[in-house]
């Protein structure tokens, strides 16, 4: 290499140079790239309700996960305050989370309401409903709150009695991979179809404990099994739980419901 | 190495000269994405692009890099090729993508990328570099492919994600091995692939740095 490589300008112009190229590409890749990553995550969500709420295989391609979702699936867009349907959003358009920031849209909790320490409630939110012969079959709920390193962004089925469990999952966390990443394991989400939400008064009782529920218990109902070795993660899950089936979360929502009798 | 000729720099990777069995490079990534053949798959044939790509474009501009910014010049550019290869896993192949997570943004420190950049790339034309790259991703994908084979056949009796030895929860005979499904398995798979492999290549065993002493008496170090 000869010196008038080694010069300061010279120097300073390979690395703008390589840098504004490389910037280029990288730019280039990331908006050209959006559009398909976004239906991406549209369909990861879509496959997860579905799962959830135990309609259609398991093995779905992406082109029958958009079809079967478009043809079992209704999203409505509901008031949390009153529990009444907000249909001035267009479900496919309202985005929750993003809700959850906006200051006109949310209501920032007090710390000894915000048990799930999601900050922020989102004043309006997607809920989405499986529908035969007019009449709801089941309901899916959004839920979410933070375990130990990670908000858990999660759903929860329930059938038309509005207190059993028809599935409940998580599709976004960043928990410990092995210990509360186990939230994604099928043998423990396997526990949940059948728990009842709900006691008698209508008050939300489901709780996780630590160590095997036993069948022979009058609460067995209302129990699942903690995560072994993930006692963070699982007491979030719990408090998130608590937290979205409390009055603070679809409480009044639900109780509308029950009025009308669905 | 003076005249490395075509097919010396692509096939001399794979057995004689393996970054993972003989230079002991990028064992992080082997460790942590072949449990199963699907992620070591995808991790070989981003890794190999990536590598591949680096050395030609380095090699490209290589009497244009001033020495003292050099290593910074490769490791934008290889920062900027594996950014690229993250995306478009994202977009074409976002189950996978999820499952490998952060180890497609660690290619950018993997020390197969850069060594190859350094120790290659920087003293080659662009055609013999660029096959240097495909033949170090070919190497490291031979090894990664090796060890998710063995993983998830004897760690979860599939290949592929398809059924291959019926486990015993299924009803079938086979109990499989759950620590093969854990990142250390990996360590002691390598250690006995580089013990075979040198075996076979005798050459490749490293002479003894330094001889240990015999243990003088019992008491010592009591």
């Amino acid at each position: 290499m000869s010196t008038k490589h080694q010069s300061t300008p010279r120097t300073l112009l390979v690395a703008l140079v390589v840098s504004l190229v490389s910037s280029v590409f990288v730019a280039g890749s990331a908006v050209v790239l959006k559009p398909i990553q976004l239906e991406n995550r549209l369909i990861d969500k879509q496959r997860n309700i579905l799962s959830i709420a135990g309609v259609g295989k398991s093995d779905l391609s992406s082109k029958e996960v958009k079809e079967l979702f478009a043809s079992s699936i209704k999203a409505r867009v509901v008031d949390m305050q009153t529990g009444d349907y907000a249909d001035q959003f267009d479900p496919q358009a309202f985005d929750p989370l993003k809700a959850a920031r906006d200051p006109k849209l949310s209501t920032a909790l007090p710390l000894a309401e915000d048990i799930a320490l999601i900050k922020r409630r989102e004043r309006y939110t997607t809920v989405y409903t499986v529908e035969r012969d007019g009449k709801m079959e089941s309901l899916i709920l959004p839920v979410r709150g933070y375990g130990l390193w990670s908000t858990l962004h999660g759903f929860l089925a329930v059938k038309s009695d509005l207190k059993t469990v028809i599935g409940f999952g998580f599709y976004q966390h960043a928990e410990t991979p092995g210990l509360g990443g186990e939230v994604d394991n099928p043998k423990w989400k396997a526990l949940w179809p059948g728990k009842v939400l709900f006691d008698a008064s209508g008050k939300p009782a489901i709780r996780i404990v630590k160590g095997n529920v036993d069948p022979s218990n009058p609460n067995a109902a209302y129990q699942v099994d903690a995560l072994a070795g993930a006692t963070l993660t699982s007491n979030g899950v719990d408090r998130l739980l608590q937290f979205w089936l409390g009055e603070q979360g679809f409480g009044p929502y639900l109780a509308k419901l029950r009025a009308q009798g669905v | 190495m003076s005249h490395p000729t075509m097919k010396e720099v692509l096939f001399n990777p794979v057995f004689a000269n393996n970054p993972i069995a003989l230079q002991i490079l990028g064992i992080c990534s082997a460790l942590a994405v072949t449990s199963s053949l699907n992620t070591a798959l995808v991790m070989s044939i981003a890794l190999t692009l990536v590598t591949a790509f680096a050395n030609l474009f380095i090699s490209l501009i290589r009497v244009q890099i001033p020495s003292s910014i050099r290593m910074i010049v490769q490791m934008v550019i290889i920062a900027s090729l594996v950014i690229l290869v993250d995306q478009v896993l994202r977009a074409y192949a976002f189950n996978i993508a999820k499952q490998l997570s952060v180890f497609v943004g660690l290619i950018i420190t993997n020390c197969i990328v850069m060594g190859r950049a350094e120790g290659f790339a920087m003293q080659n034309p662009p055609l013999l570099s660029f096959l240097d790259g495909v033949g170090n991703g070919l190497g490291y994908s031979a090894m990664l492919l090796l060890l998710g084979f063995v993983r998830e056949l004897f760690g979860a009796g599939k290949l592929f994600g398809i059924d291959i030895i019926p486990l015993t929860k299924d009803g079938g005979w086979y109990e499989p091995n759950g620590l093969l499904l854990l990142p250390p398995s990996a360590f002691f798979l390598i250690g006995m692939i580089i013990w075979v492999l040198r075996q076979w290549k005798k050459n490749q065993v490293e002479p003894l740095v330094f001889a240990m002493a015999p243990q003088v008496s019992d008491k010592e170090g009591i």
